[in-house]
This record gives structure tokens, C-alpha cells and sequence, in this order.
């Protein structure tokens, strides 16, 4: 018997739909559990044979092997944490208002001179190979006196094509009757933005926040090239030296412990937020 | 002169307009002018000299185009048609996957706990998710894959995954297409809430009798800029396919069968530095993708 149609019904899947997400579920998270597994595993068990999926004895030494590596480290394991911290909720802080501002004028005034120029300038620099355009970046950061400072951890990663191109897409669905009805209600632009705008578009700025976040921090190329001192070292700049690069076997559950402590602040910053993503704007009562 | 004076004007128009917008625009447009155009357009000129990174650029004019076009062998024959294979293959199914899974957990109930499961993999840093695949898909009968099939009886030795030309391309296919569920995904979803419940009413009113036709006729119109952020993303991600493809093959890969166009760019800038020959080639990956990227935007900003 066939289901009755219902329009835009929302949680009313079928068992078949849950079933096969849940397979599907499962499978994806395969390899994220063998990381977390393997993190907890002995040595013995790293290389048994045959191979096994899930710890038996789960250990806390690859956690221990790792402190005992960050201890030798001349720096205080605070300091990189806080450069890490630090410069990441600058750098989404800054980058989602600078980009949704700019995003702002380019979607909701496509007749103001400039805009689609504007627009595909910013889209054609995604298109250009990053490794290129490092040594150049380097060079004006160098020429700016910034190497080896928050700024330039913070400054060149900011204006990112990829945030403005996000807020655009979201920001054009606002219906123009909406900015229209402020302003005749008194406000000015800069309250329109703050009041009316980024309220509507909030799944999207939220989504860029999760987006920046996590590429910033997990970003170690960044640091690599600008900072000189110890002090000025991000967390997974200094994990990555621990691990001793990809491939280095012997230090398999260092590693997986590691990026399991690298992973966890924007998995739970992913849990925290995700809600938002996924919230209705109330667009209802308005015609589009 | 007459030219100039129309400019101006132009110029004074869109000031006494627009201001505000443009002093809303100004912040971006600094850092974006001296950190992002800048640094592209010194590579573009670079493109045009012979640069070792320790001595300044030499203009050498089309020697690198002429270079990269007649005679690198390795790049025609590996790099192009490999990143080709795999763009053309992972780009629109990572896309199509992306967006038909974010439009299936859309309907369901826990549907965070879902998108944390699909979300997770693309959070997980690549560097120490490569350790896991180089134990998954391990050359020797220790890899839980060569275990696992060898135990239902599929295979009688071990595969060299990672080492035998036919297989090296495929399983970084599928370990892409693993981490792809990230940004086209999570802003998918996010589009999804935006398009209006009365819209789907208006539609059964309209004639429309099944879920298909309604994501036809009513969510892809809707979603349009959010599916052509995702479809650009998409096409920019899959052709500079390259950490994953390092990570688990090596480089250079074995017969260069991993290789990919920006495996040959990070080769030349970065192990030979030669930076002159590397912009070159950033070049023309960037007249590709740019040239897709039109086409996705035709396609998708229309009617």
C-alpha cells in the first residue's frame, strides 16, 4: 500500500529511511571509532595479527606517552593552548562580521557599480592553488613586520572568499520586503544588518563559525610559516612534531591519541552549535 | 577625456548612493586586497619567470606554458588524467551524496546525531587520519581490508593496495568521497530550513503528488544559492585534490598513479623549487576551474 504524500513533512521517515541512514551512519563513523580505539591500545596490540578493530585492554599510555612528550617540550603546554584558543576565536570572531558585512551590499544591492565585479574577483581567488600564493603571502607579511606576531596568525586569514561567498548565497533569500519594512520603520542601515539581517541568517553565519573554527584550528600550515618563536606555536603545529609526521609507526598511538585531543574542541564545538544549524528561520508569514 | 569624465561620474553616482555599503564593504576588501589578490596576482606574474625562491624572479616570458605544455610528459600523462578521473568521478558524487543524505536526515528524528556521524569524518584532521588508512588499506595481511577479504575467502593474498597502480586511484577516491560530507553537506542542511513550509503546501495544490517531484519543483529552486556554493566547492575541491592523494600513496606515488595536478605543482614549488614553473601550472588549473565554475554559475543563477 502506498504511503500518502504528505507536503514538506519533516520526521516522518519511513524504517527503511532510518535503517539504511543508521547503516550508512555506521559505516561513515568506522574509521573515527579505530582512531579513538587505537588511541587506547597497548603497544602489543598494534600490530597483532590477525588484526583487530577494537581494543581489548584499553590503556591510558599513549595518553601518558603524549604528556611525557609535551613535558620535554620547552614551552608550557598552557602557552600553545592558548595561542591555539587565542588566535582561532579572533580569527572567527572577526572573519564572520567582516564577511557578512561585505557579503551584505552584494547580495541584497546587485544594481550598486562594483558588485558582481567584486563577487567574482572573490570567487575566482578560491579558484588559485593556495601552495602559489603562500610564498608570495609570506613575503608581504614579512614586508608588513608581522612575522612571528598573533597578527599574522589572525590578519591574512580573515578576509576568506570562501566565508563572503557563504553569507552571500544565504543573505540573497532574505526578501527585499523585509529591509524594506525596517527601513521605513526608522532604521537605519547598520540596524537593519544587526537587527533584521544576521537574525535571519543565522543557520549560515552559525555553519561559518563551525567552518572557520575548525580550519583554523586544525590550520598548522599557517603557523608554520609565520611564527619563529616556540612561544608563538598552536597546538596542532606542535602535535603534528610529535607524531613525527605521518607514516612514523612507532608512535601510532601517540598519534591517535594526539589527534583524538586535537579533534575533540570542535567536535564538541560542532555538538554545541549544530542545533542552530539546522533551525527554521521563521521566513513564514512573509512573501517571498 | 570624454571617457574619464563618465567614470567620474560613475564614480560620484554610486559614492552618493551607496556609501554606507561600500563603507561596509571596506574592512573585507583591505585584508582581501593585501592578502588574498595580492599574493594571486604576484603568482600569476610568477608564472612568467624563472623563481627559485632564493634569487629574484627572472622574466622568461611563455618559457614555462611552452614547457608545461609540450614537453612534461609526466603531466599529461599522470597529472591531468588523474585529477581529471577523479574530479569527474568524486566531484558530482560527493556532490549528489552530500545533498540526498542532507535531505534524508532533514526528515528524520535525532537528526543531529546524524549529522554529527556524517559530519565527523571531514573535522578529523587528514594527518592523523592518514595513519589510519595506511593501516586499513596496508599492503600486507596485516590490513584489517586484506584480512577481512582474505577471511570471506574474496582474495587468496594480499593486496597491495597501496602500491598497485589499478587500486592507489580508487582508494583515494573513496577516502575523499569518506571526508566529502563537510561543507557542501552542512550548508545543504542549513538551506533545507530555509525554503518555506507554505511553499510545500502551495505545491500539493499545485499538482504536486510525490516527494521527488517536490524536490524538483520546490527545494532545488529554492536551495539554488546554496547548491551553487556547494557545486562551486565542489568543483575547486575536486580538482585540487592533492593532501589526501600524498598521504596515502606518497610522493611522487608509485608510477605516478596518485598524481594529481597540484601534486605536480607542490613537486615543482616545493621539492625542486622551481616556484616559476609552479605558478605556471596554478595557472592553468585556475583557467579550469574558473572556466567550470562559470559554467556552474550559468546553470545555476538562471531563470
Amino acid at each position: 500500500m502506498r504511503r500518502k504524500y504528505q507536503a514538506g513533512r519533516r520526521r516522518q521517515a519511513t524504517t527503511l529511511e532510518y535503517i539504511v541512514l543508521t547503516i550508512l551512519a555506521l559505516i561513515t563513523m568506522l574509521p573515527i571509532v579505530y582512531m579513538v580505539s587505537t588511541a587506547f591500545k597497548p603497544l602489543e596490540e598494534m600490530f597483532l595479527y590477525p588484526p583487530r578493530f577494537f581494543v581489548r585492554h584499553p590503556t591510558l599510555r599513549n595518553f601518558a606517552e603524549l604528556l611525557i612528550a609535551m613535558d620535554a617540550l620547552s614551552v608550557p603546554f598552557a602557552r600553545y593552548l592558548f595561542n591555539s584558543l587565542f588566535v582561532t576565536v579572533v580569527t572567527v570572531v572577526l572573519g564572520v562580521i567582516l564577511s557578512s558585512m561585505a557579503a551584505y551590499p552584494l547580495a541584497k544591492y546587485p544594481r550598486m557599480p562594483g558588485n558582481k565585479l567584486f563577487f567574482s574577483l572573490v570567487v575566482s581567488t578560491l579558484m588559485f592553488a593556495p601552495e602559489v600564493t603562500q610564498i608570495p603571502r609570506y613575503l608581504i607579511v614579512d614586508r608588513l613586520g608581522l612575522i612571528d606576531t598573533y597578527a599574522a596568525l589572525i590578519l591574512p586569514v580573515i578576509a576568506g572568499s570562501y566565508g563572503l561567498f557563504l553569507m552571500k548565497q544565504f543573505m540573497e533569500q532574505i526578501p527585499v520586503e523585509l529591509i524594506e519594512a525596517a527601513k521605513i520603520d526608522g532604521a537605519g542601515e547598520w540596524q537593519v544588518f544587526w537587527r533584521v539581517v544576521m537574525p535571519l541568517v543565522r543557520p549560515a553565519w552559525i555553519t561559518l563559525v563551525i567552518f572557520s573554527f575548525i580550519g583554523t584550528w586544525n590550520d598548522f600550515f599557517t603557523p608554520l610559516i609565520f611564527t619563529r618563536s616556540e612561544q608563538m606555536k598552536t597546538l596542532p603545529l606542535v602535535m603534528s612534531s610529535i607524531g613525527g609526521g605521518p607514516g612514523q609507526v612507532a608512535r601510532w598511538g601517540a598519534v591517535a591519541a594526539a589527534s583524538m585531543v586535537i579533534t575533540l574542541p570542535t567536535l564538541i564545538l560542532f555538538v554545541l552549535l549544530q542545533r542552530y544549524v539546522m533551525e527554521t528561520m521563521a521566513h513564514s508569514g512573509i512573501k517571498a | 577625456m570624454k571617457g574619464l569624465n563618465r567614470c567620474w561620474q560613475t564614480i560620484r553616482y554610486a559614492w552618493h548612493e551607496y556609501h554606507t555599503m561600500y563603507l561596509f564593504m571596506l574592512p573585507f576588501t583591505l585584508l582581501f586586497l593585501v592578502f588574498v589578490v595580492a599574493p594571486v596576482l604576484t603568482a600569476a606574474y610568477l608564472s612568467f619567470t624563472y623563481f627559485n625562491v632564493l634569487e629574484p624572479p627572472r622574466w622568461i616570458g611563455l618559457s614555462n606554458y611552452r614547457l608545461l605544455f609540450v614537453e612534461d610528459d609526466i603531466f599529461y600523462q599522470h597529472a591531468l588524467k588523474n585529477t581529471f578521473i577523479f574530479a569527474i568521478i568524486t566531484g558530482p558524487l560527493g556532490y549528489i551524496i552530500s545533498f540526498t543524505l542532507a535531505w534524508f536526515i532533514n526528515r528524520l528524528r535525532f537528526r543531529q546525531l546524524y549529522t554529527l556521524a556524517f559530519y565527523t569524518p571531514s573535522i578529523t584532521s587528514s594527518i592523523a587520519m592518514s595513519v589510519i588508512w595506511l593501516y586499513l588499506f596496508a599492503n600486507d595481511r596485516y590490513g584489517l581490508l586484506n584480512y577481512l577479504l582474505m577471511e570471506i575467502g574474496l582474495i587468496t593474498e594480499p593486496v597491495a593496495w597501496l602500491r598497485e597502480q589499478s587500486t592507489i586511484l580508487p582508494v583515494i577516491m573513496i577516502v575523499s568521497l569518506w571526508m566529502s560530507m563537510g561543507t557542501g553537506f552542512l550548508v545543504f542542511l542549513a538551506g533545507l530550513q530555509d525554503v518555506p513550509l507554505e511553499l510545500y503546501e502551495a505545491g500539493m495544490v499545485d499538482g504536486i503528488r510525490n516527494a521527488l517531484q517536490e524536490v524538483f519543483y520546490i527545494t532545488i529552486p529554492v536551495m539554488r544559492p546554496q547548491l551553487l556554493f556547494g557545486a562551486v566547492m565542489a568543483i575547486v575541491n575536486s580538482f585540487a585534490v592533492f593532501g589526501i592523494a600524498a598521504q596515502i600513496a606518497g610522493l611522487p606515488s608509485p608510477l605516478y598513479a596518485g598524481h594529481t595536478i597540484v601534486a605536480h605543482l607542490y613537486d615543482y614549488g616545493f621539492i625542486r623549487f622551481e616556484m616559476g614553473y609552479a605558478a605556471a601550472i596554478a595557472v592553468v588549473l585556475f583557467l579550469l576551474t574558473f572556466v567550470l565554475g562559470r559554467v556552474a554559475m550559468r546553470i545555476f543563477s538562471e531563470r
